[in-house]
C-alpha cells in the first residue's frame, strides 16, 4: 500500500515547485501592486523550503516493488 | 444599486491568480486520487469503519488533531485572538492539552481493549442499550446538522473571501467529501486529514513569521498591542482574578472548572469525532501515543491562530469590527483578521497555498462528521435497532449508502441555514448541551463500577435536560447569566463554561443517587470496562523514552512553562 506521507510529499513537493516558480516570476518581473515585505521574496524561500521537504518525502516513501 | 450593493456587502478580500487556481484545483485531484486509491482497500466493516485498525501512532494522532482543526475554528479564534487578545489561547493549552493526556493515559485503555466501534458503543457495554441509544440519536443527528451549519458558514466565508458563488462551494466541497469518504471510508478521511494537517502548516506558518518580522519582534508587538488595546490583551492568567480584569469578562474558576475540567475533557475524550480517530490505531501503545503526538502539536497551533490575530492587532490599518456591525457598515469583522493578513503578505501561490490550506480545513471537518455519522448509524441506530442480522457486506453498503445520505442532510441544513440564519445558534447550541454531561456518565462508567445502568441514563439525561434548561432560562431572560455564571460581570462565553459545570455536576449527582438506589452489575459484568476490574494491557517491554507516560511527562512540562512564560 503506499504510505499517506508519500501523498504528503506529492503535495508539498507540487505546490512548492509551483509556489517557487511564482515567487521567481515575480523576482524577475515585479507587480505593480506588491505586498508587504515583497523585499523579502517569501515565496522564492518557501517555495523553496516545501520542494526541498516535499521531494524528500517522496523520494524516501515512494511505492517500491516487494522483492519476491 | 450597485453601489448599494457594494456598500452592503464588502468586496472580496482577495484575488486569485491563475497559479492560486492551479493549486486550489491540484488539491481537489489528490484528494480525489486518494479516495479512488483507497477504494479497494474499504470491503469489510473493520476497514470501512475504523480504517482497518492498522493507523501508526503518528497517523492516529495527526488526524486526530486535524479533525478539530477546521477553517471555521482556524478563522474563529484568529478573530477571538484579536477581539480578546491572548486568553484565546487557553482552548488550545489548559482548554485541551490536560484533557488530551488524560484520554491516552486513563481513558484510552479501555475504549481500546472493549473493542467498541464507537463511545455511544461503550455506554452500551457499561450502561445498557438506554444510554446508548440516547447518545447514538443525539450525536447522530447534531454531527449532520454541525455539518451543514459548517458547510454554509464556509460557503459564505468563501463567498466573501473570493467572491464564489454560495452553490458553487457547497455542492463541489460536498460532492467531493461524498465521493472519498463513500470510496475508501474511514482511512480515506484520515489520510485526507493528515495531508490537511501539513498543507495548514504550510498555508500558514508564513504570517506569524512574516508578520514578527514587520511587527519588529514579539516585545515590540507586546508594547504596539497595549498602546492600541490593552496591556492585558498579553496576559494568559493575571487578569483572570476577578470576571472585569480582562476582555473576556470570565475568571479563572471558569477556565478551569468549565472550560478545562468540564467542556475540554467532554470534547477530546467522549466527543467521537475526535476518538474514532485513535480507535483506528494499531495497538494499544500507538492508541496512547496519539493524543500525546497530537496535544504536541495543539501546543503549538497557536502560533498560526492567537499569533496573526494579535498581529492583526497591532499591523492592520483598519480597525476590525464584531459581525454584526460589519454586516450594517461593510467594515471588516474580527473573523476577517486571518484571510486579510494572508492578503497581506501572501503573493501568487503562497496565497493559492493559504486558500487551499481553508478549504483542506472545511473538508477535511466535514468528512470526520460525515465518518464518524456514518459508523454511529450503521453500528449504534440501524444495527441494534433495526436490523441486527444483517452480513458484514450489508452493514458496509449501508455505510457508504449512509455516507451519501448524510452529505445529502448536510446539504440540506446549509440551504436551511441560507433561508434561517438563527438556525445556526441554536444548532450549536445544541451540540454544546450533550458534552459535558456525556463527560459525566462515561468517567463514571470508567472509574467507579458501582455505577449502574439506570444511573448512568438518568444522568445523562437529566445533565443534558439542565443545560437546555439553563440555556433557555439566559435566552429568556439575559439577565439571568449573573446567577448562572455567579456575577453580574460575566459575558457570554462565560455562559457556556458555567453551564457545563452545572450541567456535569447535576449528571454526576444523578448518577450517584440513583446507582446507589439500583443493584449493581457483578464485577465479572464488569471486567474489562471499569477501572480495578481491568488489567491494563502493558504497551511492552521497552525503554523508557518510547512509553506513553514518559511523552506525556514531556508535553505537560512544556504546556506549564508556556502558561508561566506568558502568564
Amino acid at each position: 500500500m503506499v504510505s499517506i506521507w508519500f501523498f504528503i510529499g506529492i503535495s508539498l513537493l507540487v505546490n512548492g515547485v509551483l509556489i517557487l516558480g511564482a515567487g521567481l516570476y515575480e523576482y524577475w518581473h515585479p507587480p505593480a501592486e506588491q505586498v508587504v515585505l515583497y523585499n523579502l521574496h517569501a515565496s522564492v524561500w518557501w517555495g523553496a523550503l516545501m520542494t526541498l521537504i516535499g521531494g524528500w518525502y517522496s523520494y524516501h516513501f515512494k511505492p517500491r516493488q516487494k522483492k519476491a | 444599486m450597485t453601489n448599494l450593493y457594494a456598500f452592503i456587502v464588502p468586496a472580496r478580500l482577495v484575488h486569485l491568480s491563475a497559479v492560486d487556481v492551479v493549486i486550489v484545483v491540484f488539491y481537489f485531484a489528490l484528494v480525489l486520487a486518494i479516495g479512488f486509491y483507497l477504494r479497494g482497500r474499504a470491503n469489510t466493516g473493520e476497514d470501512f469503519f475504523m480504517a482497518g485498525r492498522e493507523m501508526t501512532a503518528w497517523v492516529a494522532g495527526l488526524s486526530f488533531l486535524s479533525a478539530n482543526l477546521g477553517a471555521l475554528e482556524l478563522m474563529g479564534w484568529a478573530g477571538s485572538a484579536y477581539q480578546y487578545g491572548i486568553l484565546a489561547t487557553h482552548w488550545y493549552w489548559i482548554g485541551a492539552i490536560p484533557a488530551m493526556l488524560f484520554l491516552a493515559l486513563v481513558m484510552m485503555p479501555f475504549y481500546y481493549i472493549s473493542k467498541t466501534h464507537s463511545v455511544p458503543g461503550y455506554l452500551k457495554l457499561r450502561f445498557g442499550e438506554p444510554a446508548r441509544a440516547v447518545s447514538a440519536v443525539s450525536f447522530a443527528f447534531m454531527t449532520v446538522l454541525m455539518s451543514g451549519v459548517n458547510m454554509f458558514a464556509m460557503a459564505k466565508v468563501m463567498q466573501i473571501v473570493l467572491g464564489w458563488d454560495i452553490n458553487f462551494s457547497i455542492w463541489v466541497s460536498s460532492l467531493t467529501v461524498a465521493v472519498y469518504v463513500t470510496l475508501g471510508g474511514l482511512r480515506s478521511a484520515i489520510f485526507n486529514e493528515v495531508l490537511q494537517f501539513f498543507l495548514i502548516w504550510a498555508g500558514a506558518l508564513l504570517i506569524p513569521i512574516l508578520g514578527l518580522y514587520e511587527a519588529g519582534g514579539w516585545t515590540n508587538l507586546k508594547l504596539q498591542i497595549a498602546q492600541r488595546a490593552s496591556d492585558q490583551y498579553v496576559h494568559l492568567w493575571s487578569g483572570l482574578g476577578s470576571f472585569t480584569d480582562n476582555p473576556m469578562g470570565i475568571n479563572w474558576i471558569g477556565i478551569v472548572f468549565g472550560l478545562a475540567a468540564v467542556i475540554s475533557m467532554g470534547y477530546w475524550t467522549t466527543d467521537f469525532l475526535v476518538v474514532q480517530r485513535i480507535l483506528a490505531a494499531k495497538d494499544i501503545r500507538s492508541a496512547e501515543m496519539a493524543p500525546i503526538i497530537g496535544a504536541g502539536f495543539k501546543m503549538f497551533v497557536p502560533l498560526i491562530v492567537i499569533l496573526p490575530g494579535l498581529l492583526g492587532l497591532a499591523v492592520l490599518p483598519m480597525k476590525l469590527v464584531p459581525e454584526s456591525v460589519a454586516a450594517a457598515t461593510g467594515m471588516h469583522s474580527y473573523n476577517d483578521v486571518l484571510p486579510l493578513m494572508l492578503a497581506r503578505y501572501c503573493g501568487p501561490g503562497l496565497l493559492g497555498l493559504g486558500i487551499t490550506a481553508l478549504i483542506a480545513g472545511f473538508m477535511s471537518g466535514m468528512a470526520g462528521n460525515v465518518s464518524a455519522f456514518t459508523t454511529v448509524w450503521t453500528y449504534d441506530i440501524y444495527r441494534p435497532l433495526i436490523n441486527s442480522k444483517g452480513t458484514d457486506h450489508h452493514y458496509v453498503n449501508m455505510g457508504r449508502w449512509t455516507t451519501v445520505i448524510g452529505v445529502l442532510i448536510s446539504v440540506g441544513t446549509a440551504y436551511l441555514v441560507m433561508q434561517f440564519a438563527s438556525i445556526m445558534d441554536y444548532v450549536q447550541a445544541l451540540f454544546s448541551f450533550f458534552i459535558a454531561p456525556l463527560f459525566g456518565t462515561v468517567i463514571l462508567g470508567m472509574l467507579w463500577k458501582r455505577a449502574t445502568g439506570p444511573g448512568g441514563f438518568l444522568g445523562l439525561l437529566c445533565g443534558t435536560l439542565s443545560s437546555i434548561g439553563m440555556w433557555a432560562w439566559v435566552k429568556a431572560d439575559p439577565s439571568a447569566l449573573r446567577y448562572v455564571a455567579l456575577s453580574p460581570h460575566a459575558k457570554a462565553l462565560a455562559q457556556d463554561m458555567f453551564q457545563a459545570l452545572w450541567s456535569f455536576l447535576v449528571c454526576v449527582i444523578v448518577t450517584v443517587v440513583v446507582s446507589l438506589a439500583t443493584k449493581p452489575k457483578t464485577d465479572a459484568e464488569l471486567t474489562g470496562l471499569v477501572y480495578g476490574l481491568t488489567t491494563v494491557p502493558s504497551v511492552g517491554d521497552i525503554p523508557v523514552y518510547q512509553k506513553p507516560v514518559f511523552w506525556a511527562g514531556v508535553v505537560a512540562l512544556v504546556f506549564l512553562i508556556l502558561n508561566i512564560l506568558f502568564w
